[in-house]
C-alpha cells in the first residue's frame, strides 16, 4: 500500500508530524473492524486458503499432531491460522474450540511503538495496522512489541510480515478476502461500531438462548482496543482459545524504554556533550610545562 | 617482565604498536556502533542510518561490528588488567579529583598545598578515570554483547522466553547510555584536555616530562625497569 492511497495517523519510528493524523473526516465511523464468531467456526480453513491466495503466499505443507490443527504456528508466509483445542466442560461435556488467529490491529499498536525504522509499519486512520516492507530494516523490535505474537520474521529477507487486513481490498471497498471466504458466516466485516453491536447482540443470544452465562465479546481495553473482535462462548476465559491473552498490554518495558528512558537518555546524551564544552571554556586544556632541564617537548 | 619503555631524547613508550591497534579498532566499532545505534535509538537520528547505506545495512552490520568491538575490548582486559586494578593509590587520588578536575595542579597551588597534593596524588599507568572508564567499557560490552546477542536473534526466542526480549531491550540501551557517558569524557579528555594524549594513542610516545606529571609512579616504574636492565 502507498502511503497515498489512505490516511495515516500513526508511523513507526517517524520524527515530526504525522501526515495524516486528524485529516480523516467523521475518523470513528471509518473504524474497520473483523467480528470473528468463535461459536460458529468449524474450522474449514477456507479463510487461512483465502488469505494465501489473495496475498500471494505459497501454501506450506500442512503437519500432523494428532488432532484437528493443521499448521503448528503462522509464519512470515502464513498470516491466518486457525487454532484448535478440545475442551472439556464443568459438566462432563466435550468441545472443540476454534480460533481464527491473526493480527489484531490493534488501536495502540506496540509493534509500531517498538520499531525503529521510519514508515516501516503505519495505522491508517480506519484504524488498520500496516508493515511497509520497503521500509522494515530487519530488526525484530515489532515482535518484541506484540502483545500477541503476531509478526514474523523472514530469515531469507529480514523482513517482518503479518496479515494486512487486506488494506489493499478494503482500500477498494471490498471485504478482506478471509471474510469472503467464510461460509458459516462467522466472520464479518464492517464498521468498528456495527462490529462491536452484532457481537454484543450474538453473546446476549448466547446467553439467553444457549444457556453460555460467560458468553462475551473480546475487544481488549489494554491495547486501546482491537481491529479484530471475537465471540467466545466463556469471554472469562479467553486463554482457552489458543493463548488468547486475558488483558494484552503493550509491554510495560517496551513503554519505559520508548517514553521515560528515550527522553532521560537524551537530557543525559546533550547534558553531557554540552558538559564537557563547559568544562572546556571554564578550566581549559592541562598543559605540562615546559621541562627544558630534561629536554622535554 | 616488562618490555624496555625508554626511548632516545627523554622520551618513554606510553602504548605499544599492539595497544594502539587495539585501542583504535575498539574505538572505531564503537564509533560505528554508536552512530548506527543512535539511529535506531531515536527516529531523530534516524537519517544516520540513511546516511551509512540504509536502515537494514546499519541494522546487519551493527551486531557484526558488536563482535569486534567486544573481542577487542576482550583483547584490552587480556593486555591491561594488571594496570586497571583499582588500588589504594587510586582512593588516595580520588580525593583530589576536585583538583584535578579543575585544573589546579602543583604549580597552580600553594606552596604546602603543593606538598600534599604530591603526597596523594602520583598516579601509575593510569588514573582512576582512566581505570573506571576500562571497566565502564568492560563491563559495559559484555551487558551489550549479551543482550545485543537476544536481539541480533530476536527471531529465535520462544514466546515462553520472551522475558530475554523484554530484558534486552531494555538493558542494551542503558548499557548503550552508560558507556556513552564514559566515551564522551574519553574522548574530551583524551583530545581537548590532556595535551600530549591524542599523540600518545597515536604514535604512543611521551616525553618523560609528560610522564612524571601525569603518571609518576608509571614513569618511576620503567625508569627503574630501564636501570635494572643496564
Amino acid at each position: 500500500m502507498s502511503q497515498a492511497t489512505l490516511h495515516i495517523q500513526k508511523i513507526s519510528g517517524h520524527a515530526g508530524a504525522v501526515p495524516g493524523a486528524g485529516m480523516a473526516r467523521e475518523l470513528k465511523e471509518k473504524q474497520v473492524c473483523k467480528l470473528v464468531d468463535t461459536t460458529t467456526c468449524i474450522g474449514c480453513k477456507a479463510c487461512e486458503i483465502a488469505c494465501q491466495e489473495w496475498n500471494d503466499l505459497p501454501f506450506a505443507t500442512t503437519s500432523f499432531d494428532n488432532t484437528y490443527q493443521t499448521m503448528p504456528d503462522t509464519s512470515w508466509n502464513f498470516w491466518n491460522l486457525i487454532r484448535f483445542q478440545e475442551h472439556t466442560n464443568e459438566n462432563g461435556t466435550f468441545m472443540w474450540l476454534m480460533r481464527k488467529d491473526q493480527c489484531m490491529h490493534c488501536a495502540e499498536p506496540g509493534c509500531l511503538e517498538a520499531c525503529p525504522a521510519d514508515g516501516a509499519i503505519v495505522q491508517y486512520s480506519n484504524g488498520i495496522v500496516d508493515f511497509q516492507t520497503d521500509n522494515c530494516i530487519g530488526c525484530g523490535y515489532c515482535i518484541s512489541g506484540c502483545p500477541f505474537n503476531i509478526p514474523k520474521f523472514n530469515p531469507a529477507t529480514h523482513k517482518v510480515h503479518k496479515c494486512t487486513l487486506c488494506a489493499d481490498r478494503v482500500a477498494e471497498n471490498l471485504e478482506p478476502a478471509c471474510i469472503k471466504a467464510c461460509p458459516t458466516g462467522c466472520l464479518h466485516f464492517g464498521t468498528k461500531e456495527d462490529m462491536v453491536y452484532q457481537a454484543n447482540r450474538r453473546a446476549d443470544q448466547l446467553k439467553k438462548h444457549y444457556g453460555w452465562a460467560n458468553a462475551g465479546v473480546y475487544d481488549p481495553p489494554g491495547v486501546g482496543g482491537t481491529g479484530v473482535i471475537y465471540v467466545l462462548h466463556d469471554a472469562t476465559n479467553p486463554e482457552l482459545y489458543g493463548g488468547l491473552p486475558k488483558d494484552p498490554h503493550v509491554p510495560w518495558i517496551v513503554k519505559l524504554w520508548k517514553h521515560p528512558l528515550k527522553w532521560i537518555g537524551n537530557i543525559a546524551i546533550v547534558g553531557g556533550v554540552v558538559g564537557t564544552f563547559m568544562h572546556y571554556l571554564r578550566y581549559g586544556p592541562k598543559v605540562v610545562p615546559e621541562d627544558t632541564a630534561k629536554g622535554g617537548e | 617482565m616488562e618490555e624496555n619503555r625508554i626511548l632516545r631524547n627523554h622520551r618513554v613508550l606510553r602504548y605499544t604498536f599492539k595497544e594502539r591497534v587495539v585501542h583504535w579498532i575498539s574505538g572505531l566499532s564503537y564509533v560505528y556502533l554508536l552512530l548506527t545505534g543512535l539511529a535506531f535509538w531515536s527516529p531523530w537520528c534516524f537519517w544516520i542510518a540513511v546516511v551509512l547505506g540504509g536502515g537494514s545495512v546499519s541494522r546487519l552490520l551493527h551486531p557484526w561490528m558488536g563482535l569486534v568491538y567486544t573481542a577487542s575490548v576482550l583483547y584490552m582486559f587480556g593486555i591491561w588488567k594488571q594496570d586497571m586494578w583499582i588500588t589504594d593509590k587510586d582512593r588516595k587520588w580520588a580525593k583530589t579529583i576536585g583538583a584535578y578536575v579543575r585544573n589546579e595542579e602543583e604549580e597552580k597551588l600553594p606552596e604546602h598545598a603543593v606538598r600534599e597534593w604530591q603526597e596523594w596524588a602520583p598516579v601509575e599507568r593510569f588514573n582512576l578515570g582512566q581505570k573506571y572508564l576500562f571497566w565502564v567499557m568492560f563491563w559495559g560490552g559484555i551487558v551489550l554483547l549479551l543482550t545485543g546477542l537476544v536481539l541480533w536473534f530476536t527471531d529465535y526466542i520462544p514466546w515462553s522466553l520472551r522475558f530475554l526480549r523484554y530484558a534486552s531491550i531494555i538493558l542494551h540501551p542503558i548499557a548503550f547510555l552508560v558507556t556513552l557517558a564514559g566515551f564522551i569524557i574519553h574522548v574530551y579528555m583524551g583530545t581537548a584536555v590532556v595535551r600530549g594524549g591524542f599523540t600518545s594513542i597515536i604514535r604512543g610516545e611521551v616525553t618523560e616530562t609528560w610522564a612524571r606529571h601525569h603518571h609518576r609512579l608509571w614513569l618511576d616504574r620503567i625508569l627503574g625497569n630501564a636501570t635494572a636492565r643496564k
